[in-house]
């Protein structure tokens, strides 16, 4: 059964479009990420203009993280008052994305430079995984793990304007999370994710805050980021596509569930583990590509619509 | 009497004469606009939720010999045709040149091989066949670089399906009745399109016809685009919404599992 897509104006196959929405869905699930990453460059490859393909996962990504953060407000794992200081560098940063983006479109180098912010940043947390992960890993095999301290003091705690985050037992500077929430609020603009994969990791080694709190609080954000990156796309750019962005998320809420129950099934530096091979395998594709002669040097690009 | 009942038939033989003439092609000098008739099965294509191309059955009738040369063309457009070239190992897109009056969809059928009907200068002069649509260049290039990116865009735009041509596609019933299967395929783009049928006969153009096709969203297609695109803001305040309820929803049927 094929449905068109009226933005995208193309037409696709309902039952890919739900089956991807599930993959992706099952393995954000599983390993408590939003899937972006893994989601836009597979709508791109199914012959979505990265335009919409950006714009139209933001929108999916919003329903994802608000079924997400249910889940750990139950289980009081949001730090509410991080999760507003992170979302205002957020705001500001997913705006400049967005302008950034649509600048970036009109000359021609979107393309180059979502791959490139790709390949950076998932060879960079990919590989960050993977060796701590396999530390863990090692560690528990030869039972040498030791308790450290519960984190480093760098200069980065001696910033102004401190504030107590209670629930993540910290007191550190505002500008901290304003500026990491400004920083992935950028990517996540211009990559099409939610930028919990890079949020993630930048709470728990920058900001120190303890793991139980750091993906509801990551998904709390993200909620705000990407609903606010589906506005700005949306007015200024007329990329966001309703109809593709419901078939994911269907298929998406559906995996996910089924994705968090097999994640009991694994222990947690195990998941990091496979998380981090999938992060490196997409970053190795895109590097591919972008390395690999391509088969026609020229591309083609409408820059005046046909109207409606 | 014998003459009187002869007289009405006198008086009709220019007419007479008229039709032996165009049947038998006595050869004109113009191109004769009722030198040929033609019709669609549809003139308007909707594209609706279900949209996987579209199929116009296009008919006609020539007076006189000849054969039939079909153009479906859409509105023009402004493409930017680009060139990567390699920089510290990565392809980059490097060069580029844009081009006006580029139809978003263009598609020639005949009853014969194009170069068999029509000298080169009449095919160019009428863009008949893609390579002589006449795409104008925004910059002064060499004409080799020129012809580079132009027989780029066309074989860019022949991969997605958009442009083509075929030769043999009209099929003749007879001597005078022929037609053809017009395929859009389901990335047209909208708008009205002028479908131009020649009828050429030992190589020259003696007879044009031409008829509108307009291709649009309809029903809940076209609501979608045209709220996305004149109510921008309330549309991405609903995208989100819809997002925050489907997902609040999702959370709560999925609660106790």
């Amino acid at each position: 059964m094929s449905i068109y897509l009226p933005i995208a104006e193309m037409s696709v196959d309902v039952f890919l479009i739900l089956l991807m929405g599930g993959g992706v869905g099952f393995l954000s699930g599983l390993f408590g990420v939003g899937g972006g990453f893994l989601m836009t460059p597979l709508l791109i490859f199914i012959g979505i203009s990265p335009a919409v393909a950006v714009a139209t996962e933001a929108n999916q990504i919003v329903a994802a993280s608000v079924s997400g953060v249910l889940a750990h407000t139950r289980r009081r794992n949001v730090d509410f008052k991080m999760g507003i200081v992170l979302t205002i560098g957020g705001f500001a940063g997913s705006s400049v994305g967005v302008v950034l983006f649509t600048f970036l479109r009109e000359i021609g180098q979107v393309d180059l430079l979502v791959r490139l912010c790709y390949i950076v940043f998932l060879g960079i947390v990919g590989s960050l995984m993977l060796f701590e992960s396999g530390r863990a890993i090692f560690r528990r095999q030869t039972g040498t793990a030791t308790r450290g301290k519960l984190h480093q003091h760098t200069w980065l705690h001696g910033l102004p304007f401190k504030m107590r985050f209670r629930r993540s037992r910290l007191y550190i500077s505002a500008l901290l999370p304003l500026g990491i929430g400004f920083f992935v609020g950028i990517l996540a603009a211009i990559m099409g994710v939610g930028g919990g994969f890079l949020m993630v990791p930048a709470m728990i080694y920058l900001l120190g805050m303890p793991t139980s709190v750091v993906v509801g609080t990551s998904l709390f954000q993200i909620i705000f980021v990407t609903a606010n990156v589906t506005f700005l796309q949306a007015v200024n750019n007329q990329t966001v596509d309703v109809v593709l962005a419901l078939l994911l998320l269907t298929g998406a809420v559906i995996g996910a569930q089924l994705g968090t129950k097999a994640s009991g099934k694994l222990r947690g530096e195990e998941l990091r583990g496979l998380l981090a091979l999938m992060v490196l395998g997409v970053c190795a594709k895109i590097g591919i590509e972008l390395v690999a002669k391509p088969e026609d040097l020229y591309s083609i690009n409408e820059i005046e619509g046909f109207g409606l | 009497m014998m003459t009187a009942r002869r007289s009405p038939s006198w008086f009709h033989m220019p007419i007479i004469l008229m039709a032996l003439a165009s049947v038998l092609h006595i050869p004109a000098d113009a191109a004769r606009d009722d030198a040929l008739a033609i019709d669609l099965s549809e003139d308007l294509i909707g594209i609706s939720t279900g949209f996987t191309g579209a199929s116009v059955l296009l008919f006609g009738a020539t007076e006189g010999e000849g054969s039939v040369i079909v153009l479906v063309r859409s509105p023009n457009s402004r493409v930017v045709v680009r060139r990567k070239s390699r920089v510290a190992g990565i392809w980059v897109n490097s060069d580029e040149l844009t081009f006006d009056d580029a139809p978003g969809f263009y598609h020639a059928a005949a009853s014969a091989p194009l170069e068999d009907l029509l000298p080169d200068d009449i095919r160019r002069a009428n863009q008949i066949g893609v390579k002589n649509i006449g795409f104008k260049p925004h910059a002064f290039l060499s004409a080799d670089e020129e012809k580079a990116f132009r027989m780029a865009l066309i074989r860019n735009k022949q991969r997605s399906g958009l442009y083509s041509t075929q030769s043999g596609r009209v099929t003749f019933q007879g001597s005078r009745l022929f037609r053809t299967r017009l395929e859009l395929p389901a990335n047209v783009p909208t708008g009205k399109y002028a479908v131009e049928v020649f009828l050429v006969n030992e190589g020259q153009i003696v007879g044009r016809s031409t008829r509108e096709l307009s291709v649009r969203k309809v029903g809940l297609e076209a609501k979608i685009t045209e709220f996305a695109f004149e109510q921008a803001p309330l549309y991405g305040i609903i995208a989100v919404l819809i997002a925050l309820i489907a997902g609040w929803f999702a959370g709560f049927v999925f609660r106790k599992v």
